[in-house]
C-alpha cells in the first residue's frame, strides 16, 4: 500500500488547484491521479475563450488556463499519475485506484481532496422516445470529437439544452461548416450566458427554441430526423404542435451530474439538490479529512470560481493534516429560504479562529429569473448581508463574503434568500 | 438619409437590457434602452466594430499520425472575418512539436492579429 499526506483525486482545474496550494501551506507528500492521458480534465476540449478573467485578468481558453495549473504543479515537482483511475474510496481513506502499468494498488492518505467534476446527462435520463441510431451525442462528447480528436459527428445539427456547453457547441459546429438547425430549450428561458447567446447563436443565425423539446428521435442506423414540439408550464408537450426536423445529428447539453460514486462509497453525504457532498466552511464532507471541490461539490459557470474554492479546500486540507485547526464548538446550517435553491457550504462550524477580519465565502443559486431584489442573509432575525441585485438568475451563481467575525457571533442558523422588491 | 434600427441584446450584465441603435448614413444617431454607460459603449461597438475572438483548431503532423490543436487569435478580429479566417486555418498543417504561445499564423488576413496555439502537442 501506498501512503501519502494529501491524495487528490482528478487532475483538472480543481485537482491541481487543490494540489497547488496544499503545497504552498507547508505538504509535500501529495499525489494527484487522474483517469485521462493529461491533467487539465474538461478545460483540454473547451478551446473556446473566456476562462480566466477573475484568476488571471485575461480571457484565456480552456487549454491555456489548465496549462498555467499544469505548470505550477510541474514546479513544485508535484507526483501526477495520469491514466489512473480510483475505483474504490472507504471512510478511512484507503483510496483503490488502477492503471494500465502497475495494476491494482491502493492509496493510504491523511487527506483527500476530491475534484472529480461532472458527467453530462444522457438520452437516457430524459427517456426520449424512437430509434436509437448513432447521431446523438452528448454536447460534451461531441465536443471532445471536434477540439480533440478532430472528427465532425455530422453535418446537419439539433442541439436540445440551452446550456452554455449546447451554445458553445452550436457556434463550434457551424463554425466547421455544419448547419446548426436550431437550439431547442425546454425552460421558457435558457440557462446559458447571455453572451454565449449573442455570440454562438445570434451571430450565425441560430434559432433559440425556448419552451420547446425533442419528443423522438428518427432513424435506424443513422438519425435522420426528430419531431420537436412545445412545451405546456409543467414541461408536457403540448398536442398539435409537433414539427419534425431533419438531421442527421442530435447533440444533448442538458444538465451535468457530479460524479460521486467514489463519495458513496465511503458513505459520505449528499446534497440531493446540488448532487454533491453536504460540506462545512473547510469544504470538508462529512468523513472528516475528506474535502470536496468545483463540480464534484456543486455545478460551476465559471472556472474561475473552481479554482478559488478548491484552493480554499487544499490549504483546509493541509490544515487537517498538520492538525492545525480549531476544535469546533457549535454548529450552524446554512438555510435556503425564498427563491433559493441551494447554499454551499451546507454548514458553518465555529469558532472560525483564524484572521478575524477574513471572510467566508458562501456560494449560491436562485431557483427562476427574477429582477430587482434583495439578495439577504440573516440569523436569528438579525441582517448580515443585505444586497441589492438587478437581476438574478438560475445560470448565474452568486456568492456572497461574510467576515468570521460576524459568524463567530451567531448562534442559530443562516438563512440565505431573496427578497422581491415591493412595487 | 436612410435611417435603421438595429437591436442589440446587451452582454455586459445579466441585466441584459435590449437597446435600440438608430442610425443614419452609417452613424449613430441614437442609443436607446440601455440603463448604464457601459451598455452604451457595448451597443456602439457592436454595431460600428463588431468584433470576436476566433477560437479553432489545426492539423499538426505527429509522429502516430494527425492531430489538431487548439489556437485562438491573440486579439478579437472583425466579426465578417470569421469564416475567411476558417478558411485560412484549414490550410495550415503544422510539424510537431507545438507550444503555447507558438504563433501559428502571423497577421491573419491583414487584420494585425497572430493566431496562436493554446495546447501542446509532443
Amino acid at each position: 500500500m501506498v501512503k501519502t499526506d494529501l491524495l487528490v483525486i482528478g487532475g483538472g482545474p480543481a485537482g491541481l488547484a487543490a494540489a497547488i496550494s496544499a503545497y504552498d501551506a507547508g505538504i509535500r507528500d501529495i499525489i494527484v491521479i487522474d483517469r485521462e492521458e493529461q491533467p487539465g480534465g474538461i478545460l483540454k476540449q473547451c478551446i473556446h475563450n473566456g476562462f480566466g478573467l477573475h484568476v488571471f485578468n485575461e480571457e484565456l481558453s480552456g487549454p491555456e488556463y489548465a496549462w498555467r495549473f499544469i505548470e505550477k504543479a510541474n514546479e513544485r515537482n508535484i507526483d501526477v499519475r495520469c491514466e489512473t483511475m480510483a475505483i474504490d474510496m472507504t471512510p478511512d481513506k484507503v483510496v483503490t485506484v488502477v492503471n494500465v502499468n502497475d495494476g491494482q494498488y491502493k492509496i493510504k492518505a491523511k487527506a483527500i481532496v476530491l475534484g472529480m467534476g461532472c458527467r453530462e446527462r444522457t438520452r437516457g435520463a430524459l427517456n426520449i422516445p424512437g430509434e436509437r441510431p448513432a447521431g446523438v451525442y452528448t454536447a460534451g462528447a461531441a465536443q471532445k470529437f471536434v477540439n480533440v480528436e478532430g472528427y465532425m459527428p455530422g453535418k446537419s445539427v439539433v442541439i436540445l439544452g440551452s446550456g452554455d456547453i449546447g451554445l458553445i457547441m452550436a457556434r463550434r459546429m457551424t463554425l466547421e461548416g455544419a448547419n446548426v438547425k436550431m437550439v431547442c430549450e425546454v425552460m421558457p428561458y435558457s440557462s446559458g450566458l447571455k453572451r454565449n447567446i449573442v455570440q454562438c447563436l445570434d451571430d450565425f443565425g441560430i434559432p433559440l427554441k425556448l419552451s420547446t423539446t425533442v419528443i423522438r428521435v428518427h432513424g435506424t442506423d443513422r438519425v435522420k430526423g426528430v419531431t420537436i414540439a412545445k412545451v405546456d408550464d409543467n414541461r408536457n408537450p403540448i398536442p398539435g404542435t409537433e414539427e419534425y426536423v431533419e438531421c442527421d445529428t442530435l447533440l444533448l447539453s442538458v444538465g451535468l451530474i457530479p460524479e460521486n460514486e467514489l463519495a458513496k462509497s465511503a458513505n459520505i453525504a449528499l446534497d440531493p439538490i446540488t448532487g454533491g457532498a453536504i460540506v462545512n466552511e473547510y469544504l470538508e464532507t462529512s468523513v472528516p479529512g475528506i474535502f470536496a471541490a468545483g463540480n464534484i461539490l456543486h455545478v460551476h459557470d465559471l472556472v474561475d470560481n473552481v479554482t478559488a474554492e478548491a484552493t480554499s479546500a487544499g490549504y483546509n486540507a493541509a490544515l487537517y493534516i498538520k492538525d492545525n485547526r480549531p476544535k469546533s464548538s457549535t454548529t450552524l446550517k446554512t438555510v435556503r429560504g425564498d427563491c433559493v435553491r441551494y447554499v454551499v457550504p451546507q454548514k458553518v462550524e465555529l469558532p472560525l479562529s483564524e484572521d478575524q477580519n477574513k471572510k467566508q465565502r458562501f456560494y449560491l443559486r436562485v431557483d427562476n429569473i427574477y429582477k430587482n431584489v434583495r439578495l439577504i442573509v440573516e440569523s436569528d432575525g438579525k441582517i448580515l448581508y443585505n444586497i441589492k441585485k438587478i437581476a438574478v438568475a438560475p445560470g448565474e451563481m452568486e456568492h456572497v463574503d461574510i467576515p468570521f467575525k460576524t459568524l463567530n457571533e451567531l448562534s442559530s442558523d443562516i438563512i440565505f434568500r431573496i427578497e422581491k422588491q415591493e412595487k | 438619409m436612410s435611417e435603421e434600427v438595429r437591436v442589440i441584446p446587451c452582454i455586459i450584465c445579466p441585466v441584459g437590457c435590449t437597446i435600440n441603435v438608430t442610425m443614419k448614413d452609417g452613424k449613430v444617431e441614437s442609443v436607446k434602452g440601455n440603463t448604464c454607460k457601459r451598455g452604451e459603449v457595448y451597443a456602439k461597438t457592436e454595431v460600428l466594430t463588431p468584433s470576436r475572438t476566433l477560437t479553432s483548431t489545426v492539423k499538426v503532423r505527429t509522429k502516430e499520425g494527425i492531430k489538431p490543436v487548439s489556437v485562438r487569435t491573440e486579439k478579437p478580429i472583425p466579426k465578417d472575418l470569421l469564416f475567411k479566417a476558417m478558411k485560412e486555418l484549414n490550410s495550415v498543417e503544422l510539424d510537431a512539436p507545438v507550444k503555447v504561445g507558438d504563433v501559428v499564423i502571423h497577421n491573419i488576413l491583414n487584420t494585425g492579429v497572430n493566431l496562436i496555439a493554446t495546447s501542446n502537442i509532443k
